[in-house]
């Protein structure tokens, strides 16, 4: 009875340290403080486990436990080390170890009692493993698009829809049918195989602009197959840590469907980024601008505002881009940084870039502080984002992306738009942007283009 | 239907609302799963209240801070690796070892890589004291 009272305890413990250390997340400054009070109380939880009953009646069984352990932090070690730019894959990469773990836990506990849970924790374990499987698979395709081992943009086929119907229906019927025939294991593992391909049909049709929602719905999904693991095992703290992480994920993807006016429906059956053959005429031609004309703009500019998106981290851009804006800054310019919350391939994703590049975080602004500011900006500096600036969402109710939220660069002073070629941006929409006569072009490698304007600045 | 859907808390709810009076609770006594459903339901509330004050700027280490937490199968995963049983004792233990292996990838590598992240957000004075070094 002593024993179990410490286990409880340090499952206490862990579930208070958990939720002090994710509102340590509401402040950079209080941030890492927090998380090593979460990784404190993931700690004592693991110490306190091992001194389970069960684990201490069965010695031999330390082994199996030693070699999980240090087999899993030899491969986690290393993939804490990624370079930054490859967050979103690491992520969607460790959803998938998440959610297998919550399923090989369901299925092992399946093995071991049979049909002898009940109907309750029988219901718990089916949703575990159901989500649990689908979450790995769909995690890993997100993770090879966004590797970019598999091409990211939406693969469709005939009747997709009603395969997908298909086999979701399949998937809950044979859910059902466990339920009522619990000593019918076929069912269940017919659940669990359907419930894999399932997640790969799932983010096959979705194009790699929108992985932010998917990611977070993975991350969801993740999350509550852990939450049903607590209510099979009747553990509070896995319950507690479970629906953090699950409700973490959906408040994010509700607020990436938000930045993008579009529905969770939408994003995940709607297979955005298609070609698309109706589109407005855009008039005008694009302007090319020379390096020697933007340096001096940026140079005699008063404010400047640079606007990041994923081609900056393909390009490998933010320290020039860091570069260029200490230098305006020691001009005597002002520079910010103006972050869309659907930029990149993951949530929060730029800010992580610049910040790595030594911008502090006072001068990176959400789209909702900067947008009133943007019509007294001299220059508003686009560097490899596309849809999150293209004034379509805002003026023309036909657009695909009307209605989304944008950071309106438009209106400030004088925009220089830097871009690889003349080429359309991700979800394959022409950006009338390009067009304005405040938008100069300026074509070429990102990097390059932010280190020869670092040069030419210097020269001014 | 499109939340009922999409929100499996809905769905769990809902087979639990579903199940919990009418079905027998089997192994599961009736005040433990309340309990559990107590525990549910202030959790959920509690994670929305943090988790909404989480600025946007911290979204990328929230998602793999949360992703560290939910590492947390890893007790469960413990159980069933070191646990002796009547039959399957073979399978259920790789099965086990199997989940420690994947939820110590997440634990370790979630943290330390939040850990990492966090380091980077600086403010104004402290990334110009270390520029002047």
């Amino acid at each position: 009875m002593n024993a179990q009272y410490f286990l409880e305890a340090t499952y206490l413990i862990a579930s208070c340290l958990f939720v002090m250390g994710l509102k340590g997340l509401s402040h950079p400054d209080t941030a890492r403080r927090g998380m090593i009070m979460a990784a404190a109380g993931m700690a004592a939880a693991v110490f306190g486990t091992l001194f389970h009953p069960q684990l201490m009646a069965h010695p031999q069984g330390y082994l199996y436990i030693a070699i999980g352990l240090i087999i899993g932090s030899s491969i986690g070690i290393p993939m804490a080390m990624v370079p930054m730019t490859a967050m979103p894959q690491r992520t969607a990469l460790s959803h998938a170890f998440g959610a297998l773990a919550a399923s090989m836990v369901g299925i092992a506990e399946y093995v071991i009692h049979g049909n002898g849970l009940g109907p309750v924790k029988m219901g718990a374990l089916g949703l575990e493993v159901m989500l649990g499987s689908l979450t790995v698979t769909g995690s890993l395709i997100a993770a090879a698009k966004l590797q970019e081992v598999m091409r990211g943009t939406p693969i469709m086929f005939k009747g997709q829809q009603i395969v997908n119907l298909g086999l979701f229906i399949a998937m809950v019927g044979s859910f059902i049918v466990w339920l009522i025939n619990p000593a019918q294991a076929i069912f269940f593992y017919t659940m669990a195989g359907c419930a894999f391909i399932f997640g790969v049909l799932l983010v096959i049709p979705i194009g790699a602009a929108d992985m932010p929602v998917v990611m977070s719905l993975l991350n969801s999904y993740a999350g509550l197959s852990s939450a049903a693991t607590g209510f099979v095992l009747g553990n509070n703290v896995l319950i507690i840590a479970g629906t953090l992480d699950g409700f973490s994920g959906f408040i994010l993807s509700i607020l990436m469907c938000r930045a993008m006016n579009r529905s969770i429906t939408n994003v995940l059956f709607g297979g955005f980024g298609a070609p698309v053959t109706a589109e407005a005429a855009v008039s005008g031609s694009m302007r090319e601008v020379g390096l020697d004309d933007v340096a001096v703009q940026l140079a005699y500019a008063n404010q400047v505002v640079f606007v990041p998106g994923y081609g900056m981290a393909t390009a490998q851009a933010q320290h020039a881009c860091r570069e260029l804006g200490n230098l305006l800054e020691e001009r005597g310019v002002s520079v910010k940084y103006a972050i869309h919350p659907v930029a990149g391939r993951m949530p929060g994703h730029m800010n992580v870039l610049l910040a790595e590049a030594n911008v502090p975080y006072s001068s990176l602004y959400e789209m909702e502080q900067i947008n009133p500011e943007l019509p007294s900006t001299d220059v508003a500096v686009v560097i490899g984002a596309n849809d999150v600036v293209n004034p379509d969402a805002r003026d023309n109710p036909k657009s695909l992306i009307a209605g989304m939220p944008i950071i309106e660069v438009d209106r400030a002073k004088s925009v220089v738009v830097l871009k690889r070629g003349k080429g359309k941006g991700f979800s394959g929409l022409e950006n009338p942007l390009f067009f304005k006569s405040v938008t100069g072009m300026l074509y070429g490698d990102a990097k390059a283009s932010l280190n020869n304007l670092v040069q030419a600045v210097q020269k001014v | 239907m499109e939340h009922l859907l999409f929100n499996p808390v809905a769905l769990i709810s809902a087979l639990y609302l579903m199940e919990g009076p009418a079905a027998d609770t089997g192994h599961i006594p009736p005040a433990v799963l309340i309990a559990s459903l107590y525990v549910f339901a202030l959790a959920a509330f509690l994670g929305y209240q943090v988790i909404s004050r989480v600025p946007p700027l911290l979204h990328t280490p929230l998602m793999s801070a949360t992703n560290a937490i939910s590492g947390i199968s890893l007790i469960g995963s413990l159980v069933i690796a070191g646990s002796k049983y009547e039959q399957h004792q073979m399978l259920a233990s790789i099965l086990g070892c199997a989940a420690v292996t994947s939820a110590m990838i997440n634990v370790t590598g979630g943290f330390l890589i939040t850990d990492r992240m966090l380091k980077m957000f600086r403010k104004k004075d402290a990334v110009k004291a270390e520029e002047k070094k």
